[in-house]
């Protein structure tokens, strides 16, 4: 990495042996008073789950869109794989990375399977490739084909969330985003979730960062938890490391209750 | 987006190169007249005598007031009307009204127009009473009244008023007699019942005929004179005003009041009574006169749908890429919105009168006219329905990488399609009511018989333009239903 990528002063974070995203000094304010982001520097695993943990207001969906440059930082740099976020052409860098909200966001004039394949067509993908990934997916999102012809308004919260997951993951992308993925599913269902997006994430071998609020969820899926609040990461690590030695009295009070 | 925009710039550069003269361009001649019953009587009979005279002639009658005659008639747009020297001297040329026609005939020269021989009446105002009772009280004159008055007299509202009407006449001729204002329609009838004595009129109304009127004679030429004159243009062959010329001094009041009165009262067509005149006259062979209706209803009915597709297009076209530009500018989007709005506001037929210096008459006004009127609804609804699409959806698609285009096409487009195609289905409806005043500057459509029936007092041809131009409304409410159920899933279509 060159100097200029890291402000004088500032030392890069121990090296993490392939980190999907880094930020270094990163910090971002909507409002003069009140930075959302406070000089957050932080490595994130490749090829693991990352989970965000935070209350509302902590900048953990912000953290999440300086990744996929829907936002730009005021003050730091942000790595993905090592590089710094092009000036030019986001749209292809953004389709390297799979993204996913609450709710899913499906669009509700496509049926589904045109959800989960628009990004490959826009792509060029042949039909034959995109039908192949799309079943591929289903399958493995454990999603009844029949769901294909249908519009998203007839699926479940929890059959909309896992296609949502399988249109995130269209087009192989090394890196997964998902914002509060679950928190719209009810808690049984989510359970099945769970597993399945485990397993999906193993064998994918997409590095995901999701962000959430539920710290019994982050445990679940995190191979590594980071915990925000007020635009500070309050502790970072592996997560039998943060329950078993929490870094302050926030993170203590997380781990009590939510466990 | 530029393609709409090119496509608007060469429409409006083929409305500014219409040819500028009608006759010019070949054997036709286009005939105009003013949307009340003498004008087209008078029209009729012009038409009939160049057809004679073995011209193609295309009729554009019921045109909304002298102005837009005259507009027309300098435009080129029609050929000749007939006007009415007062009206010419005092409305079109701010002359004296006693104006002498050969100051006239110089007056309109300077528009390259020629003033033909007059046909003989005087359609001016004069007092009115029933032949018998006049007669029994020995009144000749209006100098006459001032022995009698003790008369039931009322007036038209607007004599009562004008300078040129009772203020002036009764100063004149000093009258007093205490007189009431009446609506002009129902005084011909009180008339007749022997409940007034006396009214005002005009000297050439079927009335003075149907209901054996004597108009007092004017002994001091208070009433000016509002001889009928064609009035052609002057680049018109020289047979044409050899035609016209033909009808020189031959329609004395009597004759016109007769003409008219067929028509108002005998509820006879303009061509027939035109012809018959025409034919005792010796100067058309005689023709019989169609009397099916269903031939103009059809053309009409074809016109008015001509205009409404051409203007809906239009603004289908310039409404939806002046929506895509403008909408994520927020302060631009409203200010558009609301200037589209104001436009609205201004009385459609104003609209069409304003359009007259820029455009002419005919097709092309009227299609810009509705155009301006159909916009609003198009775009306000697309505008609105583009800011409103789920903030969370367009956050997904940024994200997931699509390029602004892919957005526009991807997303907001087909979500906002429900609102789009409503607001394309109300600018339809509205330019199909609208189109019927387009008659009024000579664009033809269901607005004409429409015209001609208010002209003539006669529902059933207003219902010849009205009955169809609801059916027309109608079957595009079902056309867009389709078109809904076509190209919207079910989940997205509007609930009745």
């Amino acid at each position: 990495m060159s100097e200029a990528l890291a402000p004088p002063g500032v030392e890069r974070p121990d090296p993490v042996p392939q980190s999907c995203v880094e930020f270094l000094q990163v910090e971002k304010r909507f409002t003069a008073d009140q930075p959302v982001l406070d000089g957050i520097t932080l490595a994130l695993p490749a090829g693991l789950t990352t989970a965000v943990v935070g209350a509302s207001g902590s900048g953990k969906t912000t953290l999440l869109e300086l990744v996929n440059a829907v936002l730009e930082p005021d003050r730091g740099t942000v790595l993905v794989f090592g590089e710094p976020i092009p000036h030019r052409d986001l749209v292809a860098f953004r389709r390297r990375i799979g993204y996913s909200v609450q709710g899913a966001g499906l669009f509700p004039h496509l049926t589904n399977r045109d959800n989960v394949e628009l990004l490959a067509k826009l792509e060029g993908w042949p039909r034959e490739r995109r039908r192949q990934r799309y079943l591929q997916l289903l399958e493995e999102m454990e999603l009844p084909e029949e769901v294909s012809e249908r519009y998203p308004h007839s699926l479940s919260g929890g059959q909309q969330q896992r296609l949502g997951l399988c249109r995130a993951l269209m087009l192989e992308p090394a890196l997964l985003l998902l914002d509060e993925p679950f928190s719209a599913v009810d808690p049984i269902t989510r359970v099945g979730i769970y597993k399945t997006f485990a397993q999906v994430q193993a064998q994918e071998g997409v590095s995901t960062v999701l962000v959430t609020h539920d710290m019994r969820e982050a445990v679940r899926l995190g191979d590594f938890l980071v915990i925000l609040k007020e635009g500070k990461v309050l502790q970072a690590g592996a997560p039998d490391d943060v329950l078993a030695a929490p870094a302050d009295e926030y993170v203590q009070t997380l781990v009590t209750e939510q466990l | 987006m530029r393609l709409p925009l090119r496509a608007l710039g060469v429409t409006l550069l083929i409305a500014l190169s219409w040819p500028a003269s009608a006759a010019a361009a070949g054997g036709a001649v286009t005939v105009g007249s003013k949307n009340f019953s003498e004008g087209y009587l008078l029209a009729e009979m012009a038409a009939q005598l160049l057809e004679q005279a073995g011209y193609d002639v295309r009729r554009r009658f019921g045109l909304g007031g002298t102005l837009i005659c005259f507009s027309a008639l300098t435009a080129g747009e029609i050929d000749l009307y007939v006007e009415y020297t007062g009206t010419l001297s005092q409305a079109i040329l701010d002359m004296p009204l006693d104006a002498e026609l050969e100051e006239l005939r110089e007056a309109v020269a300077a528009y390259q127009l020629l003033l033909l021989p007059p046909l003989g009446f005087d359609n001016t105002y004069a007092l009115a009473m029933k032949r018998q009772r006049a007669e029994a009280l020995g009144i000749r004159s209006i100098g006459d009244l001032r022995a009698a008055p003790g008369l039931r007299a009322v007036l038209s509202h607007e004599f009562m008023e004008r300078a040129d009407g009772w203020p002036g006449l009764s100063r004149e001729y000093g009258l007093q007699m205490n007189v009431t204002g009446i609506e002009h329609g129902l005084a011909y009838q009180a008339l007749n019942d022997g409940a007034v004595d006396l009214t005002d009129a005009y000297s050439t109304d079927g009335e003075v005929e149907r209901y054996d009127l004597v108009l007092l004679e004017d002994q001091r030429d208070f009433f000016p004179e509002y001889l009928a004159v064609p009035m052609v243009r002057a680049d018109v062959p020289a047979g044409v005003v050899a035609a016209l010329e033909r009808l020189r001094g031959r329609i004395d009041d009597a004759t016109m009041q007769a003409l008219n009165s067929a028509v108002v009262f005998d509820k006879r067509s303009f061509a027939d009574v035109a012809n018959e005149f025409l034919v005792s006259e010796g100067l058309v062979a005689a023709r019989n006169v169609g009397v099916s209706m269903w031939p103009g209803l059809w053309r009409n009915t074809l016109q008015h749908l001509k205009l409404t597709a051409a203007a809906l297009s239009l603004s289908v076209l310039v409404g939806l890429a002046l929506s895509l530009m403008i909408f994520r500018r927020r302060m631009l989007a409203r200010a558009v919105i609301y200037l589209c709005g104001l436009m609205q506001t201004v009385p459609s037929i104003a609209l069409l009168a304003l359009m007259i210096p820029l455009l002419g008459i005919g097709v092309v006004p009227a299609i810009v006219a509705l155009f301006l009127y159909s916009l609003l609804p198009i775009l306000r609804n697309t505008v609105t329905a583009l800011t409103t699409v789920d903030p969370t959806l367009i956050r997904v698609a940024v994200a997931m990488g699509m390029s602004d285009a892919q957005q526009v096409r991807y997303v907001y487009v087909p979500l906002s399609l429900p609102s789009m195609l409503a607001g394309i289905r109300t600018a339809a409806v509205i330019s199909i009511g609208t189109a019927t005043l387009a008659a009024f500057i000579g664009a033809g459509g269901l607005g004409d018989p429409i015209v001609t029936g208010l002209a003539l007092n006669s529902p059933n041809l207003i219902l010849q333009g009205a009955i169809p131009a609801a059916l027309l409304a109608m079957a595009t409410e079902l056309l867009f239903e389709l078109v809904e159920r076509l190209v919207l899933p079910g989940h997205l279509r509007p609930q009745p």
